[in-house]
């Protein structure tokens, strides 16, 4: 550690750059969040949290169309106001840990095939409903169905069966085991909502049972919220109230993060990020978590059925360049899997792909696809900085003798005439905190969402067994396997993960250890942070 | 006066004639728009059934014709239907955020007028002095950067470096009278510098205009003052290109705000139709277009109106 004290001196005394402390760091060992901490002010970390105080979050994210119902919440703005306003059956914690919340406990039973779980007694509704098995049932059930526009349909999907067995144990059986299970109840769809008589919930209202209750709801503008005193553990958060302000314009949020009108603003502009580091009123909360840039080829489509053109485009990309100009060196390099710092069994003995041109080339003659051209479709709707990327990666195939076309495609339904529909392009995923979710939600045979149309038998068998697997050891040896099927033979690169980059004034006070699961502290910044004055 | 009430009534009809025109030419443009409302609301985790159910849940199945002949029977009634997003009722998601867009508007009319106006009369008493060279200068220099820059600079000098006014203009319907004001300056000195140029040249040039003219000479044998002749003869007369202009203006300080909104952050109109059109919610799209044309008809009726008053020869066009 004397070694790191001796890096975190040098960065302070200006000897060393950012970017030169992460690397170094990084020789260290350190983990993902370490760099994050060191960065911050250690009194900050330190000070005792304050009660009390109003903490207002500037995000990128929100829109006039957002809705309060939590099947609907598709960004970061609503998802984290919905971690205030609701208690989930369970919560990952700031260090990724499984911990419980509205579910004291729970056991599976017939190869993780059915669950019980003991629900807590005395959580109190906003609307002074006392919550039982039957609320947890009808609040599962919204997202359930032939109907559903709920992003958690999949997860739902999956269910049997559910049974109260009395008021407070909830038997979930599911169609085919899956270890998982209490991990994905976490989503932030899942929240517990009251049931009325007929064993509906008013999605819409707004009403939960989390620590603070939704005070003002103007969509796209601001969402307020303030503490719910008859909450089970009031004690453990630290804010009165807290509001989401929406500021689109990054440049705006910069602002007034500077002039100290927010708070905490999300999404920062890493262009800028070294001038905003300058300022001593504010520092820069960084998070490496499992958001990465995607390049899906379409494995239904020539010239992308051969492995070996995959292979040669994959061994075509300069990762570490890649990284410095489209985030300014703000993430990690990706391994072609999906998997990242933030999952539990991320594969570190996996040998990181590098930049090869020759071997691009053998693999290209390999497949008799020398000369080869192909059109990567490309818009800034992808991800910032995707149309930058597209030009970068043209100039790095070309030394192996790839000729990309760029495709510049129209943002507006990029998502829904690009991806999926062109054979070869840029795409996004906010990552999912299990192995499980983040294969079975692109890389299945059968997913809805498998942009690359790929197939593998073995990566198919393997993530059923792993599902139901309950020894972590061979979960984790199965989970591995999968990583180097994908990184081998899949149908994607991934070039890059962008780390989550948050400012906060000299005003906000931070726990040591920042999750790095979702954006803004697992988006539960409101709950785990606190006003220093 | 019975001939002024009579071309009002004509106008209001012709007015009403346009608004029709324009709802069929919007609901056109915006059948028009590709991509899918569905598609848009779920972005990337939509899927083949969910998009479906979707589509069927909020009536796009229907025939366009048929969308639209609803669509037109309802805003008669003042009925704008619901928010496809978010299932709201339009005219409560509208209501307050019009509001907000009208009194940026009237702060920053309040301002830019008088202010353009007063300079446009002292450009032309002072006429090719260095006033008016200044003047000149300034307000085309204004008027020549795009307005996010003017409003990155303001907030720069206002905010960042001097502390004086908040950067966010982040009012709520609660917001008392004075804490509202403070909030919007920034943004209404912003549109202020954007509009003030082509007011003040027109007045300037309206006037100017008139000097020529053998009754100002009159008046100057009379001995009158310069600004006597200026303000009692000359100006009566240069009213009506200059009611149109701020007529045109103030239409736009309605309907052209939505970068300075992005930039302050103010709930207005325009980010509701920005947000609108990028979630395809076309209701809400079409709603405030509508808005946005009543808007320009009833202003250019006004101007209208008053360019006719103060000059009663139009009353007879021959």
């Amino acid at each position: 550690m004397t070694d790191l004290k001796q890096l975190d001196l040098e960065l302070r005394a200006g000897r060393l750059s950012r970017r030169d402390f992460l690397k170094a760091a990084a020789l260290f060992g350190l983990s993902a969040a370490a760099p994050s901490v060191l960065l911050g002010n250690p009194a900050y970390a330190a000070a005792e949290p304050k009660k009390g105080g109003h903490l207002k979050i500037g995000t990128g994210h929100g829109s006039t169309s957002d809705s309060l119902d939590p099947a609907s919440y598709e960004n970061n703005c609503m998802q984290s106001a919905g971690k205030t306003i609701h208690n989930y059956l369970t919560q990952v914690d700031a260090k990724g840990q499984l911990g419980s919340e509205l579910a004291e406990t729970w056991e599976a039973a017939d190869g993780a095939k059915k669950w019980t779980f003991k629900l807590r007694s005395g959580v109190e509704f906003h609307n002074g409903q006392k919550m039982t098995a039957k609320d947890v049932i009808a609040s599962l059930k919204h997202h359930a169905g032939k109907d559903s526009k709920s992003g958690a349909k999949v997860i739902v999907d999956a269910i049997a069966d559910m049974q109260a067995d009395g008021d407070n144990t909830l038997v979930i059986t599911l169609k085919e085991g899956n270890a998982d299970l209490p991990y994905q109840l976490s989503d932030f769809h899942l929240a517990i909502m009251p049931a009325d008589a007929d064993g509906k919930v008013d999605a819409k209202a707004g009403v939960g049972c989390g620590y603070y209750k939704l005070k003002k709801f103007d969509p796209g503008v601001k969402t307020t919220v303030e503490k719910f005193p008859n909450h089970w553990n009031a004690g453990a958060v630290h804010l009165d109230s807290a509001d989401f302000i929406t500021i689109a314009d990054v440049t705006a949020r910069t602002n007034a993060l500077t002039t100290g009108e927010i708070d905490v603003a999300d999404r920062l502009d890493v262009k800028t990020l070294n001038l905003l580091a300058r300022n001593k009123n504010v520092r820069v909360i960084e998070t490496s978590g499992n958001a990465h840039y995607s390049m899906p080829m379409r494995c239904d489509t020539d010239p992308f059925k051969n492995n070996d053109v995959r292979l040669a485009l994959k061994y075509a990309v300069d990762r570490p360049a890649m990284l410095e100009t489209v985030l300014r060196g703000h993430g990690y390099i990706g391994n072609d899997h999906p998997i990242g710092r933030a999952n539990r069994y991320l594969d570190k003995n996996l040998a990181q792909r590098a930049y090869d041109p020759e071997k691009a080339k053998f693999h290209l003659k390999k497949a008799g696809a020398e000369g080869l051209k192909v059109q990567l479709s490309t818009s800034d709707a992808a991800f910032a900085g995707a149309v930058d990327a597209a030009v970068l990666y043209k100039e790095q195939a070309a030394k192996a003798g790839i000729d990309v076309e760029i495709v510049r495609e129209p943002s507006d339904g990029y998502w829904a005439n690009v991806w999926m529909k062109k054979p070869f392009c840029f795409c996004y995923w906010g990552g999912r905190p299990t192995e499980d979710w983040a294969f079975s939600t692109a890389y299945a045979a059968d997913a809805e969402w498998n942009d690359t149309a790929w197939k593998n038998e073995k990566f198919n068998q393997l993530l059923l067994q792993a599902r139901s697997e309950l020894d972590e050891a061979k979960r984790a040896a199965m989970y591995a396997e999968m990583q180097a099927i994908l990184n081998d033979d899949g149908g994607t690169i991934i070039p890059i993960f962008n780390n989550y980059l948050t400012g906060v004034t000299d005003k906000v006070g931070t726990p040591e250890v920042i999750a790095n699961d979702w954006d803004l502290d697992g988006q539960r910044a409101v709950l785990r942070w606190w006003k220093t004055a | 006066m019975l001939s002024i009430l009579r071309l009002t009534l004509q106008r209001l009809g012709l007015g009403v004639l346009v608004l029709f025109v324009v709802s069929l030419i919007i609901f056109l443009g915006v059948e028009l728009l590709p991509g899918d409302l569905c598609q848009a609301i779920q972005g990337q985790s939509a899927t083949e059934s969910t998009v479906a159910a979707c589509r069927k849940d909020l009536g796009l199945d229907q025939s366009a014709p048929t969308r639209y002949v609803h669509w037109l029977q309802g805003i008669v009634k003042g009925d704008f239907g619901k928010s496809l997003a978010n299932g709201r009722q339009i005219s409560e998601l509208i209501s307050v955020r019009l509001q907000n867009t009208f009194f940026l508007a009237i702060v920053a009319a309040v301002i830019a007028v008088p202010l353009s106006l007063t300079l446009g009369i002292l450009a032309a008493l002072y006429r090719n002095s260095w006033f008016d060279r200044t003047i000149n200068v300034f307000t085309l220099s204004s008027i020549s950067f795009p307005e996010f820059f003017v409003a990155y600079i303001l907030i720069l000098v206002f905010s960042v470096k001097l502390g004086w006014f908040p950067s966010l203009s982040d009012v709520s319907p609660d917001t008392p009278f004075f804490e509202r004001l403070y909030k919007v300056f920034l943004p209404a000195l912003t549109l202020t510098l954007v509009v003030m140029a082509h007011m003040m040249r027109m007045t300037r040039a309206a006037i100017i205009n008139l000097m020529a003219s053998p009754y100002i000479e009159m008046a100057k044998f009379k001995g009158l003052s310069r600004g006597r002749i200026i303000l009692h003869h000359a100006l009566p007369n240069a009213w009506a290109p200059i009611v149109n202009v701020v007529a045109l203006n103030l239409a736009y300080l309605i309907v052209g705000v939505v970068i300075v909104e992005v930039v302050f952050v103010y709930p207005g109109l325009g980010q509701l139709i920005v947000d609108s059109v990028q979630k395809r919610d076309i209701p809400v799209v079409q709603a405030c277009s509508i808005i946005f044309a009543a808007t320009y008809v009833v202003l250019n009726l006004t101007a209208d109106i008053l360019s006719i008053a103060t000059n009663p020869r139009l009353l007879h066009p021959r």
